[in-house]
């Protein structure tokens, strides 16, 4: 029988590795994943490399797990924050390293990471200084850059439906890189507002097949990062 | 360039409007954060465009009422949004493969500087205390089919937008087809900047004096 179903976001983390690398889902704060981060920052892994397009709002959730001093370094496309000023605070006094990719190569770095593909051709960034020191190929008179697969130990993935066999369904524009880190992490772990048994998802509807989830958890009410910043939370 | 270019010609939305009749009915649109985002007010009646949001929706609609927002439902700026009948979501890779793969027809940004080749700076001053970010612009500019800048003519200080050649870091390389400013309308073309329109009561000269390259006449 598989069950992929644990019982709690502490036991979902519980050996997330120091030095290890983990995606963690997310645009802005649609499919934020904050109760497996804050799980994180309990568990005390440190030294860590994280994927995510942002860097967190307030100092809740991402922002919170950097602002710990968890995060070594960052791959992201966009680390700004109308209102956070912990990236900034780190980036500036050097306590944390930042690999500025643009959006649509770090999708597909970690697209490429997911279905066995090392390394891309890509237009994003032709001239820029994004592609300064990267191996680049003319095809049919146009020029590329090659850009390399990205695969990470652990994902952290906000799902809203999910069965004991790992299959999942999202929410509207949360699904962001939810989809494509479950398939680009060795361990892909997913909390949702529900787990329910196999079968009762239909199966035309699943968006990520159980094959790419390694765990899923259930957190049925999650909380929203702007409501956590709006009252003033930090965390922990 | 001591005149302020804010008391002659087109204001923001005039801008907008300008650049609304251009875009044809059924196009695949991606409209930036900021000036960009108010060209869709002005589409023409009888025209119907979908809007993509890179963050992964497809039939994005306009905002909904004051405390109507879902926080999973959200546009590139982040902020909340509303899914138009018809709509699709999907994953940041198929996001960026409709961008790269060329079938968003038309994309529209804000500019920091274009030059007389079509180069785009929008993403980064190159200050060296700036915290870099880029999001998505440079896969837009690679990959979409027509990309139009809107944008003020001069900086705030006076300083010509369109240069002959970017001083600030680049977004991408030959990749700006026109720009909608206050003044004018201008096609990026092999020769330069051509004028395509001016705004009304605006003259070629006083155009020409705030851009920093040649600009061609009317063909």
């Amino acid at each position: 029988m598989i069950n992929k179903q644990v019982q709690s976001p502490a036991k979902a983390v519980e050996d997330i590795f120091d030095g290890a690398t983990v995606m963690i889902g997310g645009f802005g704060e649609a499919g934020s994943p904050i109760e497996l981060i804050h799980a994180l920052i309990d568990q005390g892994a440190k030294g860590l490399t994280v994927v995510s397009n942002n860097c967190g709002s307030g100092e809740v959730g991402l922002a919170a797990l950097l602002k710990a001093q968890r995060v070594a370094k960052v791959v992201c496309s966009f680390p700004r924050t109308a209102n956070s000023t912990v990236f900034p605070d780190l980036y500036h006094s050097g306590k944390i390293e930042l690999e500025l990719v643009p959006q649509g190569t770090l999708a597909e770095r970690i697209r490429a990471g997911g279905a066995g593909i090392p390394a891309f051709f890509t237009p994003a960034a032709v001239g820029t200084p994004l592609a300064e020191c990267k191996e680049s190929r003319v095809f049919d008179g146009k020029e590329f850059v090659m850009e390399r697969g990205l695969k990470a130990d652990f994902a952290l993935i906000k799902g809203k439906l999910a069965d004991t066999h790992g299959n999942v369904v999202y929410n509207k524009t949360a699904r962001n890189f939810g989809p494509i880190m479950a398939m680009g992490s060795k361990v892909a772990i997913v909390q949702v507002e529900r787990v329910v048994e196999p079968g009762e998802i239909d199966p035309e509807i699943v968006v990520t097949p159980g094959i790419f989830t390694d765990r899923v958890v259930e957190v049925a009410n999650p909380a929203h990062e702007s409501a956590l910043v709006a009252a003033g939370v930090c965390y922990p | 360039m001591t005149q302020p270019t804010n008391t002659t010609g087109w204001t923001r939305e005039q801008m907008a409007q300008r650049l609304a009749q251009d875009i044809p009915n059924g196009s695949y649109v991606n409209l930036g954060i900021g000036i960009p985002e108010l060209v869709a007010k002005f589409v023409p009646e009888g025209r119907t465009l979908i809007y993509h949001t890179e963050n992964g929706l497809l039939g994005m609609g306009p905002s909904p009422a004051e405390g109507q927002g879902d926080p999973e439902l959200i546009n590139a700026g982040k902020r909340h949004v509303t899914a138009n009948p018809g709509a699709a979501f999907f994953h940041h890779a198929d996001s960026f493969s409709m961008i790269r793969g060329g079938h968003i027809d038309l994309c529209v940004l804000g500019a920091m500087q274009v030059s007389k080749d079509g180069d785009l700076a929008n993403w980064s001053t190159g200050e060296p205390d700036a915290i870099p970010a880029v999001g998505g612009a440079m896969d837009l500019v690679a990959g979409v089919k027509s990309v139009y800048v809107i944008t003020q003519h001069c900086t705030k200080t006076g300083d010509p937008k369109l240069v002959d050649s970017c001083t600030y870091p680049l977004t991408g390389r030959g990749v700006i087809n026109r720009i909608y400013t206050d003044l004018a309308v201008i096609d990026v073309t092999p020769d330069g900047f051509r004028l395509v329109e001016l705004s009304p009561g605006v003259e070629f000269e006083y155009v020409q004096q705030r851009t920093g390259a040649p600009l061609l006449p009317i063909q």
